[in-house]
C-alpha cells in the first residue's frame, strides 16, 4: 500500500514520524480519513485522537486541538501538545478530569471560567481514551 | 604594604571566587546546549504554521472576495504601543540586560511623549524590577521561568498579549529581546509582533524559498477564514515562545562569557597576588637576615 510521511509537531518538539498508509482525523467538522495523494488541505481539529495506520499497526496520538495540514506526500499535524498513549500520566489526567468536574459543578452555579474548565475535562478524557485503548 | 597574612588571604578568597565562575560556566555550557537543542526542536512547528499563514494570506490577493483579519492589518491610528521585553532572572551575565534595557529605555523615550501611549509586558525578574523603579505602566508580568521554558509555562501571558490586541488595548506590540548569533555575540533585536501586516514584505524577500511549497491550492475546511481565525493567536503566540528560546540561549551564552572572562580576571588576579606575596615574604626574610646580622655585628 502506498505510504506517506506523517509528523506530528509541537512547539516541544517533533512527537511522531513515519512512514504511514492512512491518517484520521477529528476536525471541528467532522472525522476525517486521509491517505496517500490526497489533495492539499487546511482545517481545524479538536481535542481528540489522531489515528495513524500502518501496516496493521494503529499508532494514536492524543492532540488538544490543533491544526491539520495535507499535502500529496505528507500529512503534518500541529498542535500546542501531543502525547503518545505512553507518555500520558494517567493518574495525572484522572485528578485533572475529576478537578474539571468539580470545577464544572461550581461554574454551573456560580458562571465562572465554565469554558476553561470544559476543555480541561476534554483534554483529560482525551487523554484517558487514548491511553485506555 | 599589606602583610603576608592579608595578602595569603586575599589569594584564597579570589581562588574561591575562580572556583564559583568557573562551575558558572560550565553549568552555563550545558544549559546553553540544551537551549539550542530545544530551539532547534521547535522549529518545525513555527516555520509549518507560517507556511500556511503565508498561503493563506498571499491567496487571498488572487481572491475576489479577499480574507482579512483584524490581526493581519495595520490600525490607521496608533493609540498605544506594547512593548514586550524579555530578560533573565538573574544577573552575573555580562551586559545581557542593561543592553536590552537601555535600549528599550531608549526607543521609548522617543517614540512617545506620555505614559499612556505605551505599556510594557515583561518577562523577567531584572527588566521587571527596571521598569518598576521607573514607575513605567507594566501590563503584565512573568518572572521565575524555568531554563527551559516549557510552552504551557509562557501561553498564558502569549494568549493575553494576544487578546490585548484583538480587544484594542494595544494597536502595535513590540518584541525586544536579545537574538541569539553566537556563543559570545548577542544582538538586541526589535521585531514587530503584531500587527502581521509586514508579513507580505517579509514574503516577497524569502519568496524563493516559499514559493514551491505556497503554490499548493490548499483546500480549507471549513473556510479560510475560520482557519486564519484560529491560526494567527497560534501563530502570535508561537512568535513569542521563539523569541522567548533564543532569548534563553542569548542569556546562556551571555552568561557562559561573562563568566569565563571572569575566571579569566580570576587567574591573572591570583597571579599577581602571588607575585605580591612572594616579594612581601622575601622582603621579610631579608630583613630578618639584616636583623640577625647586625645584631650579631654589635655584639662583636
Amino acid at each position: 500500500m502506498k505510504t506517506m510521511q506523517a509528523n506530528v509537531v509541537t512547539p516541544d518538539g517533533s512527537v511522531f514520524e513515519g512512514q504511514v498508509e492512512m491518517v484520521t482525523v477529528k476536525t471541528t467538522e467532522g472525522s476525517l480519513g486521509i491517505m496517500a495523494n490526497h489533495l492539499p488541505l487546511v482545517a481545524p481539529l479538536t481535542v481528540s485522537a489522531v489515528r495513524l495506520k500502518m501496516d496493521s499497526k494503529i499508532q494514536l496520538v492524543a492532540v488538544s486541538g490543533g491544526f491539520i495540514e495535507v499535502r500529496p506526500d505528507e500529512v503534518s499535524v500541529l498542535a500546542e501538545s501531543a502525547e503518545l498513549p505512553s507518555d500520558i500520566d494517567i493518574a495525572r489526567a484522572r485528578a485533572a478530569k475529576e478537578r474539571a468536574e468539580r470545577r464544572l459543578e461550581r461554574a454551573k452555579q456560580e458562571n465562572l471560567d465554565f469554558k476553561r474548565a470544559e476543555m480541561a475535562l476534554k483534554r483529560a478524557i482525551n487523554r484517558l481514551e487514548v491511553a485506555g485503548g | 604594604m599589606a602583610s603576608l597574612r592579608d595578602i595569603k588571604s586575599r589569594i584564597t578568597s579570589t581562588k574561591k571566587t575562580k572556583q564559583i565562575t568557573k562551575a558558572m560556566q560550565m553549568v552555563s555550557a550545558a544549559k546553553l546546549n540544551r537551549a539550542q537543542s530545544k530551539a532547534t526542536a521547535f522549529l518545525p512547528y513555527t516555520e509549518k504554521i507560517r507556511d500556511v499563514v503565508a498561503s493563506i494570506a498571499s491567496g487571498s490577493e488572487s481572491d475576489e472576495e479577499g480574507i482579512s483579519h483584524p490581526m493581519l492589518e495595520a490600525r490607521e491610528e496608533v493609540k498605544k504601543t506594547a512593548y514586550l521585553v524579555i530578560t533573565s532572572d538573574r544577573g552575573l551575565c555580562g551586559a545581557y540586560n542593561s543592553g536590552l534595557l537601555r535600549h528599550t529605555l531608549k526607543t521609548i523615550n522617543e517614540r512617545h511623549q506620555s505614559p499612556e501611549e505605551y505599556g510594557l509586558i515583561v518577562v523577567g525578574r531584572v527588566g521587571r524590577d527596571f521598569f518598576k523603579k521607573r514607575g513605567m505602566p507594566i501590563y503584565q508580568e512573568v518572572v521565575g521561568l524555568q531554563d527551559q521554558p516549557e510552552y504551557a509555562e509562557i501561553k498564558n501571558i502569549a494568549a493575553t498579549t494576544v487578546d490585548m490586541f484583538t480587544d484594542g488595548i494595544f494597536d502595535e506590540i513590540y518584541l525586544h529581546y536579545n537574538h541569539f548569533v553566537s556563543v559570545i555575540s548577542q544582538k538586541v533585536t526589535e521585531t514587530k509582533l503584531l500587527p502581521l501586516n509586514e508579513f507580505d514584505t517579509e514574503e516577497e524577500g524569502s519568496e524563493t524559498e516559499l514559493a514551491p511549497k505556497t503554490n499548493l491550492e490548499y483546500i480549507y475546511e471549513p473556510d479560510p477564514k475560520v482557519i486564519l481565525e484560529q491560526l494567527l493567536p497560534h501563530y502570535a503566540e508561537s512568535l513569542i515562545y521563539g523569541a522567548l528560546l533564543d532569548a534563553k540561549a542569548s542569556e546562556f551564552g551571555a552568561r557562559m562569557t561573562a563568566m569565563q572572562s571572569a575566571t579569566n580576571n580570576a587567574t591573572d588576579r591570583i597571579e599577581e597576588l602571588t607575585l605580591v606575596y612572594n616579594r612581601a615574604r622575601q622582603a621579610a626574610i631579608t630583613q630578618e637576615i639584616n636583623e640577625i646580622v647586625g645584631g650579631a655585628a654589635a655584639l662583636d
